[in-house]
Parts: structure tokens; C-alpha cells; sequence
């Protein structure tokens, strides 16, 4: 039984193993400083890269993070102030069940709403949808840490003439910060990864574009389209923008655990 | 300050039935009683912080320089910028200084924060008042949780003072500090006499007979008897104190 268990222990890790074996060895000679800062080339031409997606993906998770995060935050300290009203027990249930919705649902009411009437795909548009998602996975940890936080530190506040507003902001929010960015960094890596939201909202784009109304490239896109395509060029960016894309993701994982660590290391005593 | 005629509640509970006190100023009063029996609630009444507790609830009157502090149009706010409080456990603000956690209390001021020089000076007065300024003062900066327990309480007691209050309001403040951190409280809370009136609750008699001018006796939410301490414990009137004060239950 404890062998059947560490075999199990060992299974769990060998799927990321071998997926960032297989990307280093397929994508790593692709990366270069032509990768970051270069547009795709043209099939059958050798180079380029996916300069446009990186920043693409960073314009998107920009907006997302603008939508998500104050959102986020605010209805999780909302839950945390209010807990058992019947508002905060319908925003949490309904945030539980909005965190569980397949992404792509969440891409077809993105374009829905905010691509078909304009008549076009959007930046923007992507940045809702991955914003959408994110508002729920920020605002249950944002709740739960703020929950953490002695209901003596609330009180102490309180009796020195603290306003009910400026103890949450000031002693509970800053006391959660932490938890909160950590939560918040979780969030951000969980949807710079997204593909299914974007396929109708952002829809990608071959060249450079800065503007938030017109469609946008994003590394998952383009690993995507690049990964389909017949062409061994393509291919090679492909795996190295999956490479980067995943780079991406553990920095920020990793970002998060040492926010996470800070603040063990302050709680003292 | 004085209450008269203050009832409290939890939901259902009475917690505090029909108190009337008079705290003299400048004086401190130890209010004693076995587990339960509502001193703690009384105390938590006289800076409106029982009303915080969700369904709690106050009827009666505190006046404190004569105003009643529960009638209609009084911000208890303000209240409580006026009455310090000390809690059963330290309850330093993690995130901030030692200096900062002194200078909690300024930045809410009624007339606005003083100035850096000005709050340096009266974050050094309130940590000098509360012994604890030798310690600390050249780590000012440093983390308010990197303190010890004993130091935490006694910066949770410069924090209190540091706004100049009338009242300050200690909740068993020595429940979970250690013999000599206790003794260093309670050396503080005989410095503060005359300067500050003082009300603190203990379960600790010999505490109250050390610390206190006067002593209230409590039992199942009522104020059994107060008494200047000497007397209380010397002759008490009524035959539950005697009992309580003598340790046959409680």
C-alpha cells in the first residue's frame, strides 16, 4: 500500500516532467532575442517570432488585472465585512458557480455582448472576458485571508475611534495584503494561459497592435495557430512560445510563493 | 464616569442587568467576578464597542463629564477616540513600526494628525509612561511583532494613552502574560492614577487589591457591591462577595 501510494506520489510529478523536458528540447534552441522582439515570418521563411503575441498577451492580462483584480478584491472584502447576510451567501454562491463555468461559455458571452455589436474583435473584449474569469478566483482568496485575520485586530482598531471603513481598509486589508497579492499573482498566472476565451474575443492578429479595440495577438493564440500550421518553422516557435508561456506562469508561481512566504515570516513570535 | 441603570445584551442573553457604577476620576476601580458574569461586557459597554458584536445591544445610560454617551446623536467614534482600551491579548498592528503602532491612534485625531516632530514626541512620551520607551527605542522602527508578549501589551497600553484619553479600559490585560510582565502592568497601571481614570477588569483578586482604589464585585450580570478596595475585601456587606472573595465559589 505505502509503495502503490509513492508511485502515485511520483506519478503526479512525472506529466510536468516530461512536458517541460519535451518543451526545453523542442523550444529552447528557438529562443532568442529575435523570438521576443520579432513578428512571426512568413511560411517557409526561417527566424521571426512572436514578439507581437508576448505583448499581446501582456495588454490582455493588463486589462484582465484592471477589471479583476479591484473587482476581486473589493466583493472579497465585501464577503469577508458581511459574511452571513443573504447578499454576501448569493455573491459567493454565484461566484463558486461563475469559477466553475467552462472558459470557452465565458468566450462565447464575451463575444456576444462585446464583439457582435461592434462588428469586430477587440483587445478589449479579451481583457473582459479573462477579467471576467478572474474576479471570482480573486475575490474567494481575497475573502479567505481577510478571514484570517484576528477579529482582536478589528477590535483594537475600532476602539482607538477607527471608522468601520478605514479599520477594513487600513488594519484588515493591510494586515491580508499578502494573501491577497499571492491570490491575486495565482489568478494572473492561471489566465495568461487561457485560450478558449479568446478564440472569438481577441482572435489574434499576424502584426504589431497596440490599439484595444482592434483584435490583438496572445501567445496562446498563436501557439495555436503556429502549432496547426504545416510548416516546421512555425512549429519550432510554437513549442518555443509554449516554453515561454509556461516560463511565464512559473515566475509568477514562484512570485506568489515567496509573497506567501514574507508574510509567515513577518507574523513574528 | 458613572452608568445608571445599563443593561446588555447578546441576542437573547442578558449579559449586563441594571448596573449602576460610579467610577471616580483619576481613580482606578477593578471590577472582579467569576467567569461569565458580565464584567467584561459592562467594560465593553462604557466605550460603545458591545454594540460592535453582531444582535448586541445596550439600554441604560454612561455619561462620561456629564453627557450621556448613548444619547441620540452622540458618534461613538467619537466615544471611543476619548476612552482607551487594552484587550485580554497583545494586539500590536502586525504590518506597522513600533512608532507607528503608538501613532495609530494620532492619525484618526479629532483635530487632525500633529506633525512628525510632534508625534516623535508623543510616541516617545506615551512609551516612556508605559516603561517601555528603554526597550524599544532603538528599534522604533523595526516590526511591532518582533516584541515580546509582555512588550506587546505594554506598547497596546502606550497605543491607548498615546491620544490622551479620560478613560482607559483594560480587559484582564494580564491574562496572558507571564509573572514579571504582569508585574511590570500593573507597576504601570499604579503610575497612571490621577492622570487617567482606570477601570480594569480582572479575575485575579489579589490584582484588584493591588492595583485599585475601588472594586466592584459582579455575579451573573449584576453589581453585587462596590467598595473602596480595602474595604471590599476586608468587610465586604454583601455575603456573595464574602463568599466569592473568601474562594468558596467563583
Amino acid at each position: 500500500m505505502v509503495a502503490l501510494t509513492y508511485g502515485a506520489a511520483v506519478g503526479a510529478t512525472l506529466p510536468l516532467l516530461f512536458i517541460l523536458g519535451h518543451l526545453l528540447v523542442q523550444g529552447a534552441t528557438s529562443i532568442n532575442v529575435d523570438f521576443f522582439t520579432r513578428l512571426g515570418p512568413n511560411p517557409g521563411e526561417a527566424g521571426g517570432g512572436m514578439g507581437n503575441a508576448i505583448v499581446g498577451t501582456l495588454v490582455i492580462v493588463a486589462i484582465a488585472g484592471a477589471i479583476g483584480l479591484p473587482i476581486g478584491i473589493g466583493s472579497g472584502l465585501y464577503l469577508a465585512e458581511r459574511r452571513d447576510s443573504r447578499l454576501a451567501n448569493l455573491v459567493r454562491f454565484l461566484a463558486d458557480v461563475l469559477n466553475g463555468l467552462p472558459s470557452i461559455i465565458i468566450g462565447i458571452f464575451a463575444w456576444q455582448v462585446l464583439v457582435r455589436p461592434v462588428g469586430h474583435f477587440s483587445a478589449l473584449a479579451g481583457g473582459i472576458a479573462l477579467g471576467a474569469m478572474m474576479i471570482p478566483l480573486v475575490s474567494r482568496t481575497t475573502e479567505e485571508m481577510i478571514l484570517l485575520v484576528p477579529v482582536a485586530l478589528r477590535e483594537a482598531a475600532l476602539a482607538l475611534g477607527y471608522t468601520r471603513w478605514r479599520t477594513s481598509l487600513a488594519i484588515v486589508l493591510r494586515t491580508a495584503l499578502p494573501g491577497i497579492v499571492t491570490g491575486a499573482l495565482v489568478a494572473i498566472a492561471r489566465i495568461a494561459g487561457e485560450t478558449a476565451p479568446l478564440l472569438f474575443t481577441a482572435f489574434g492578429n499576424q502584426f504589431w497592435s497596440f490599439t484595444l479595440d482592434q483584435p490583438i495577438a496572445a501567445l496562446p493564440l498563436q501557439i495555436y495557430v503556429y502549432a496547426i500550421s504545416p510548416y516546421d518553422d512555425w512549429h519550432r516557435l510554437a513549442w518555443a512560445g509554449a516554453l515561454v508561456l509556461i516560463g511565464v506562469v512559473f515566475a509568477i508561481s514562484l512570485a506568489a510563493r515567496a509573497a506567501t512566504r514574507s508574510r509567515l515570516g513577518s507574523s513574528g513570535d | 464616569m458613572r452608568t445608571r441603570d445599563l443593561d446588555a445584551y447578546f441576542g437573547a442573553t442578558h449579559a449586563v442587568r441594571g448596573v449602576s457604577l460610579d467610577l471616580v476620576d483619576g481613580d482606578v476601580t477593578a471590577v472582579i467576578g467569576p467567569s461569565g458574569c458580565g464584567k467584561s461586557t459592562l467594560l465593553r459597554c462604557l466605550n460603545r464597542m458591545h454594540e460592535t458584536v453582531p444582535n448586541a445591544r445596550v439600554e441604560g445610560e454612561v455619561h462620561l463629564d456629564g453627557r450621556d454617551i448613548y444619547a441620540r446623536g452622540v458618534n461613538p467614534i467619537a466615544v471611543r477616540r476619548r476612552i482607551g482600551m487594552v484587550f485580554q491579548r497583545p494586539t500590536p498592528f502586525p504590518t506597522m513600526s513600533v512608532r507607528d503602532n503608538v501613532a495609530a491612534g494620532l492619525k484618526v485625531a479629532e483635530d487632525g494628525m500633529p506633525g512628525r516632530a510632534a508625534v516623535n514626541d508623543i510616541v516617545e512620551a506615551a512609551l516612556q509612561r508605559a516603561a517601555l520607551w528603554d526597550e524599544v527605542k532603538d528599534r522604533l522602527t523595526s516590526s511591532a511583532t518582533a516584541l515580546s508578549g509582555g512588550q506587546q501589551q505594554r506598547l497596546c497600553i502606550a497605543r491607548a494613552i498615546a491620544t490622551r484619553p479620560a478613560v482607559l479600559l483594560l480587559d484582564e490585560p494580564t491574562a496572558s502574560l507571564d509573572p514579571l510582565s504582569t508585574q511590570k502592568v500593573e507597576e504601570l497601571v499604579y503610575e497612571l492614577r490621577r492622570e487617567i481614570t482606570v477601570v480594569i477588569v480582572t479575575h485575579n483578586m489579589q490584582q484588584a487589591a493591588r492595583v485599585s482604589d475601588t472594586t466592584a464585585f459582579m455575579l451573573m450580570g449584576e453589581l453585587i457591591e462596590a467598595a473602596p478596595t480595602r474595604a471590599l475585601f476586608t468587610s465586604p456587606r454583601d455575603q456573595r462577595t464574602e463568599a466569592y472573595i473568601t474562594g468558596r465559589f467563583g
